[in-house]
């Protein structure tokens, strides 16, 4: 009979032979290094990163070192690498760097201190739209991956169309209506809940609201759909439009229209993940569905999420760039990169600095951004990690 | 005998049909065992007799819809699964009754590593401190026999063979001293002297702990070496039971019979090994009366049209067939 395991283990098995340990970051790492497109993009994003942070420390507050806003008349359209005429400025209005580095314009401000303060608003931007998106991305997803099978009841949509009506008077200042909503729909979710985990079957009054009216993953993926019908930009400039111009109303409404495609992907990688065995096996551990689906599946799922969501910063910058250069962005006197374009067209032949200082930096910044994203996407899908 | 309190698990005409386009399809027909403290039982039977789906509806984890539980009782412990909230069955699962899967190869999750995931299986059940989860895996990964378990936590699974896996599959399961195991064919995709291994393991393990464990396989060989009792499930039903040395001594019903014949061993050896003609009816189309008649060298016109009763051959040694040595003077004879 076989020998006993616990007192002589095995001999033969290989315990020593293996290569060293070795985490999926730093395989991901290993990979990155050899992909020089991908780590030029990354090194890119590194400096611009900095370069952001350190210009919101040299043009914010009340005194700033580079002053984005300090108008100089005199000045005006000087080119870039000019040095300030001395003799006509007041000493508080010389240029903290000595030269203008990239010129004036039309004003006489300092073109440099104002991209370095577009850069601060690009990144943020950038990335709170799409951590906006990301998020409801995988929340959505998520769900109608995991539970899309499951039919919502009756008394669900109910509640929930309740809650957002509870919502909107709230909004309009209606607070006790809104409030009696809330704890109504409230008081019918948690009884139904209750209700459910018993497994008795309602009352006769009361069974329609148990009735299967639609399938999540039909609720949430039509969503998706009736959102791509819209022409996304002008759905951001309409309600852009509506709303009083602010940056974090930008930042929320390109977030708010760009979560669709994150939906999808998380969708797709759930529906796939939720067949693996080893979400049988931890389901047959008894660990609950949320530990499931947060811990189990969604670190299986967040490659091509992190891919899409790098793409998705450099097209939410553009988006930004783009209000900004149509008068519906950040409103001035804050300089972005998008109204800088937009205030240099006007004096393209005379001072092009001003056109092409911000546009060579989007242009870069976006490319270094898709380089990455797509250095990524084919570092996390090893079918195409084969080809190269 | 007073076995009433020693039974674990009692399941009681369990029938599973999965509902689609067409008849229902029953893949488990009305299937009675019962699993006693600290015994192994084994299910055999054929792929897509219903063996997994057992397994699973016991543990409640199969997917309704498309399945649905048509009838039956399951008992574990003296609680009624099939009527437990669903809260509760999920705090029972992992608990009390643990499950290995067959394929280790794919059952641990690609992104963590070996020492977080048995930590997970730790935690899901009970509130303790990370160091003492920390402890807890390295002993668990020492009582499996993956030797170097301090080090070897901070493995991922793609460094590990299958016989590992399987090993590390183990310990998850045994992560809160689980009173029965249910081990779906845990040894099927590895190679056969892993597979002793594993099979030794999971012996030793079950003396010290003290556990149940319910092995379903389609290996005879398997069988003999773990089981204490033996069900032989076929489409759905189960057509023979008993002790391990009954079945495989005096085998009462055609298709132990025949899957005994099919088993390579010395005696056979140079000679072409016996196949069971045909293979197992599809769930949604079985046939009248006994379901094996179709297959069954010994089949009598009564087959095709009465369902067999069970035949008490005595000690807890049943088979469904009534024709084969329905008489006692016969029995001698052919055994």
């Amino acid at each position: 009979m076989p020998m006993d395991t616990k007192h002589n283990p095995p001999a033969a098995v290989d315990e020593t032979y293996m290569p060293p340990s070795r985490s999926p970051w730093a395989e991901t790492w290993h990979l990155l290094r050899k992909n020089h497109m991908a780590l030029t993009g990354l090194v890119t994003f590194l400096i611009f990163f900095a370069v952001a942070v350190a210009g919101l420390a040299v043009t914010s507050g009340t005194d700033p070192i580079l002053d984005p806003a300090q108008v100089r008349l005199q000045e005006k359209l000087r080119p870039p690498l000019a040095a300030p005429k001395v003799d006509t400025l007041r000493p508080e209005e010389l240029p903290a760097m000595g030269i203008y580095l990239l010129g004036t314009d039309d004003l006489g401000r300092d073109v440099f201190a104002r991209m370095l303060q577009g850069a601060w608003v690009s990144l943020t931007v950038g990335f709170v739209a799409v951590g906006i998106a990301v998020g409801i991305g995988i929340l959505l997803g998520g769900i109608a991956g995991y539970y899309g099978r499951e039919y919502v009841q009756l008394i669900h949509i109910l509640c929930w169309v309740a809650i957002a009506v509870a919502l909107v008077l709230a909004f309009k200042k209606f607070w006790p209506a809104a409030a009696l909503l809330t704890a109504a729909a409230m008081a019918a979710l948690f009884w139904k809940r209750r209700h459910s985990r018993s497994r008795s079957p309602l009352p006769r009054p009361l069974a329609w609201t148990a009735l299967p009216t639609l399938q999540v993953d039909t609720l949430i993926m039509r969503a998706v759909d009736i959102m791509l019908c819209f022409p996304s930009f002008f759905l951001i400039l309409t309600v852009v439009a509506l709303l009083p111009p602010s940056i974090y109303n930008i930042m929320v409404v390109i977030g708010l229209t760009s979560w669709m495609g994150t939906t999808r992907f998380v969708r797709a990688e759930f529906l796939s993940l939720r067949e693996q065995d080893f979400v049988a096996a931890a389901r047959a551990l008894g660990i609950s569905n949320a530990r499931i689906i947060f811990r189990h599946i969604m670190p299986n799922a967040v490659a091509p999420v992190l891919v899409s969501a790098t793409l998705g910063i450099a097209s939410a910058m553009l988006t930004e760039a783009g209000l900004s250069f149509l008068g519906f962005g950040v409103p001035p006197p804050h300089a972005t990169w998008g109204n800088i374009l937009s205030d240099g067209k006007s004096f393209i032949f005379d001072a092009p600095w001003l056109t092409f200082a911000p546009g060579l930096t989007i242009l870069v910044v976006v490319l270094a951004f898709n380089l990455f994203g797509e250095g990524m996407r084919d570092i996390l899908n090893p079918k195409l990690r084969e080809r190269n | 005998m007073d076995q009433s309190n020693d039974i674990l698990l009692a399941v009681e005409d369990l029938q599973v049909h999965f509902l689609g386009d067409g008849p229902a399809a029953r893949a488990v027909d009305g299937v009675d065992f019962e699993v006693r403290r600290r015994e192994t039982v084994c299910i055999v039977g054929e792929s897509g007799c219903g063996k997994t789906v057992t397994a699973l509806a016991i543990l409640g984890l199969l997917k309704q819809p498309p399945a649905t539980i048509a009838g039956g009782r399951i008992t574990f412990d003296g609680h009624s699964l099939l009527d437990m909230a669903r809260d509760d069955l999920r705090a029972l699962r992992g608990r009390r009754i643990g499950m290995v899967f067959q394929e280790p190869m794919t059952s641990l999750n690609p992104v963590f590593t070996i020492g977080d995931q048995i930590g997970e299986a730790v935690l899901a059940h009970e509130r303790v401190a990370a160091e003492e989860v920390r402890r807890r895996t390295i002993r668990l990964l020492d009582e499996v026999g993956i030797a170097d378990a301090r080090q070897r936590i901070q493995d991922y699974p793609h460094q590990l063979s299958g016989g590992q896996r399987q090993r590390v599959m183990i310990a998850m399961t045994l992560a809160c001293q689980p009173d029965l195991i249910i081990a779906d064919e845990p040894t099927t995709a590895l190679d056969v002297t892993v597979q002793a291994q594993i099979l030794t393991l999971l012996k030793n393990l079950k003396q010290e702990k003290h556990m149940a464990i319910q092995y379903i396989t389609h290996d005879l060989g398997v069988v003999a070496a773990i089981a204490d009792r033996v069900y032989v499930m076929y489409a759905g039903v189960v057509v023979e039971q008993g002790a391990a040395g009954h079945i495989f001594d005096r085998a009462r019903h055609p298709y132990t019979m025949a899957l005994l014949d099919a088993l390579p061993t010395k005696e056979k050896r140079g000679r072409r090994l016996y196949s069971i003609p045909g293979s197992v009816p599809h769930p949604a189309y079985k046939p009248h009366g006994c379901p094996f008649h179709p297959r069954c060298p010994y089949r009598r016109q009564s087959c095709e049209t009465e369902f067999p009763a069970l035949c008490d051959y005595g000690a807890g040694h049943q088979a469904r067939c009534p024709v084969l040595f329905a008489d006692p003077a016969q029995t001698e004879k052919t055994s």
